[in-house]
């Protein structure tokens, strides 16, 4: 779509091209969100966290990365790293677990990896990641890279064990991080109320020696300003800093979860009215930078492509039974070697194992 | 009586143990209103109030160092770590703080508490949501470690666990909250902690077991019974502290042993099973010690059911054992 290359926003910094882009890669998680769910119940693949509600947060805050940034997940980041070069082929087959997934279906569905745009994958413990990113910014300045980390994470995170420590290392070492924090005000059942008894997340930056802002999660600009003003105090060597972006888990918090046991349908409701991804679209047809029918037109790209790359990966074989004993060591240890040979000796006499029917809960 | 799951049991026994003692108190990561992932403490807030039965923030640490000041304070705190996977940040509290207290104090200060988790594979959790981690545990001395494999056990180990005046570990196999089911007396009662069970009588081959291992092991001993192999089946139920004589009578009896468990091999319970029978019955043993366990790997994904050990590999352990 042909959009020219004005500022029709006011108060934006970016481009009208740019943002048609931030509307695309926000439609592209919903809409991939969308057919994960479908996969998931109708039993194609495992388990699915959505990204619903906060892909203004995501994409709006990732979108001001450099390629050369680095962007630590905390869990659901997976449509910034799409945006960012994850290809979509690769993003689906994580899903699947198949032999195509570069964590050769090692990891449960939602935990994505890529290399490239330099996006390591979460562990699934939550928090554990946040003193990796500090050491890998403190990395960046010794090395004297010109690297931002920005190390996502969520509320309830907030509370784990690596934001403490991550938080404190990062501001002693003047690390060149950004500590992004996704308030959509649930972990699980536990609400952010209760996560917490600060005024704000922000406020927890003071404690450590850095400055702390509060951003409006749903507004894609917003987010975008903020973190690239983190991002640039970071590269000019002027230490980590705060970013909460708070927003609303309009989902449960996977396919497994049912949130009507813990949460008033009337607040999912007031979230829906500020929905990002309507707000932007809003502004865009008010700036005159989209017509009305733009975004079913990007949704139906979308879907074509989301589709088409379900097709494929569909079809992709499962994982090699080989690949069990790999990756645990450079090199396959001889008792490792040994446990396997026995195994296929006793597959070779008895039949292989079947699949469980265990179905996860959360 | 009533017929429960194994994950009703733990409610069960929960709900029995508030009722009778209301120094009794739950807590944990989404245990109040939505009952826990699992749904073990259903109901509890409802029935006793936030004050009883509360979520904490995502702190594991925080949640197991609190509890063991509740305990020095004169509550009876029984946490909740949502998925064993997820104990570690609060490993120092477990084994620093909690199983030495008693011992650092000579006795003075004690931490009698229970931390119940869910434990191992089966419900395609990947590497974070499936892990046996009870050999660390059990590397602990001052600590308790229990696990129970059927919903009878399940609601009268935990509630010895709860009257215990130390730290207990009590360990769920989520792999049967709902894929066993069992008469359960109604009220109060008590399975000794340091007790086998025995599962199955035999009188060729003997198999221990503890956990999501036990219903595994059963249906070897089944398939080995067609063969004209009688497996004598021990559910061991409190790893720590042992019952060692049991499980020397039971390696006795037949002079053939296979330990099972779904953790990793080295350093694994079935290596301390193994080295006690060889320390005190090698002359008893008419075939080496075999063990089913899961590999020297980090839990898999995809490829969990070849990873946990089933009744064929645990049935072709017996029948080498026995044809030794
Ligand atoms: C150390 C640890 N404890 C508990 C869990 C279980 N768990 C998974 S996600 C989650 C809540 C996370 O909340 P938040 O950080 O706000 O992220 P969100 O899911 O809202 O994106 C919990 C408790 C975990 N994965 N790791
Ligand atoms: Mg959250």
């Amino acid at each position: 779509m042909a959009v020219k290359s004005k500022k029709n926003v006011s108060g934006s910094e970016l481009t009208d091209e740019q943002h048609v882009a931030l509307l695309r890669h926000m439609l592209a998680v919903r809409c991939t969100d969308e057919r994960m769910l479908k996969l998931q119940r109708s039993g194609r693949i495992g388990f699915v966290g959505t990204a619903k509600g906060i892909e203004g947060a995501i994409i709006g805050s990732a979108y001001a990365l450099k390629p050369q940034d680095w962007l630590w997940s905390g869990l659901r980041e997976g449509g910034a790293a799409v945006m960012r070069g994850l290809p979509l082929s690769e993003y689906i087959a994580q899903m699947y677990c198949n032999s195509n997934d570069t964590a050769k279906g090692r990891q449960m569905c939602n935990h994505f990896q890529h290399k490239g745009s330099h996006y390591p994958s979460w562990s699934s413990v939550i928090g554990t990641q946040i003193p990796h990113g500090v050491g890998a910014a403190f990395a960046a300045k010794r090395r004297r890279l010109d690297e931002v980390h920005a190390i996502y994470f969520g509320d309830g995170a907030t509370s784990s064990n690596g934001f403490h420590s991550g938080m404190n290392l990062a501001a002693v070492w003047k690390a060149p991080c950004v500590f992004v924090c996704v308030d959509n005000g649930w972990a699980i059942s536990v609400c952010s109320a209760k996560q917490t008894a600060a005024e704000k997340f922000a406020d927890k930056a003071v404690a450590y020696g850095m400055p702390g802002v509060t951003v409006d999660g749903n507004d894609v600009l917003a987010c975008h300003a903020a973190v690239q003003e983190a991002l640039e105090r970071a590269r000019a060597g002027e230490g980590p800093s705060l970013v909460v972006l708070e927003t609303y888990r309009m989902m449960g918090h996977s396919s497994s979860d049912d949130p009507t046991r813990y949460r008033d349908d009337k607040e999912v409701a007031a979230w829906a009215a500020k929905d990002p991804i309507d707000r932007f679209e809003k502004l865009l047809i008010a700036a005159g930078t989209i017509a009305k029918d733009t975004r079913a037109q990007l949704e139906a790209e979308l879907y074509t492509q989301i589709d088409a790359e379900i097709h494929v990966q569909e079809a992709a074989p499962k994982m090699a039974l080989r690949t069990l004993v790999d990756d645990v060591y450079a090199e396959v240890p001889r008792h490792l070697q040994r446990q396997y040979n026995n195994f296929i000796a006793v597959a070779e006499r008895l039949g292989h194992a079947t699949p469980g029917d265990g179905a996860f809960p959360l | 009586m009533a017929n429960l799951t194994l994950v009703q049991a733990v409610n069960d026994a929960l709900k029995t143990a508030m009722r009778t003692d209301p120094s009794v108190l739950v807590f944990g990561e989404d245990v109040g209103p939505k009952g826990g992932v699992f749904l073990a403490t259903d109901g509890l807030t409802k029935e006793f109030g936030e004050e009883r039965c509360f979520d904490t923030p995502l702190s594991e640490d925080g949640i197991v160092g609190a509890a063991i000041g509740m305990a020095v304070n004169g509550l009876k705190p029984v946490c909740e770590i949502q998925f064993q996977d997820f104990i570690f940040p609060a490993f120092d509290q477990i084994v620093s703080e909690a199983a030495k207290l008693r011992y650092r104090s000579g006795g003075q200060y004690t931490a009698p508490m229970v931390i119940r988790t869910p434990y191992g594979g089966g419900i395609r959790g990947g590497l974070y949501h499936s892990q046996s981690g009870e050999a660390y545990f059990c590397h602990t001395p001052g600590l308790k470690v229990v696990i129970p494999s059927t919903p009878h056990d399940a609601k009268g180990l935990l509630l010895a666990s709860i009257d215990d005046p130390d730290p207990v570990l009590f360990l769920e196999p989520k792999a049967l909250y709902r894929a066993v089911k069992g008469e359960v007396p109604e009220g109060k009662y008590k399975v000794d902690l340091s007790t086998l069970r025995t599962v199955r009588e035999g009188k060729s081959v003997t198999v221990f077991c503890y956990g999501a291992m036990v219903p595994v092991v059963q249906k070897a001993a089944e398939q080995a019974a067609e063969k004209g192999i009688e497996t004598l089946i021990i559910d061991l139920r409190t790893l720590l502290p042992l019952d060692e004589e049991g499980v020397l009578d039971a390696a006795k009896m037949t002079g053939r042993v296979v330990v099972v468990h779904e953790a990793p091999r080295f350093c694994g319970f079935g290596a301390e099973i193994s080295a006690l029978i060889a320390e005190n019955a090698i002359e008893y043993m008419e075939a080496p010690i075999a063990r089913v366990t899961g590999f020297d790997t980090p839990f898999p994904n995809t490829l969990e059911h070849h990873y946990m050990p089933d009744d064929r590999r645990v049935l072709d352990a017996i029948e080498h054992v026995y044809n030794y």
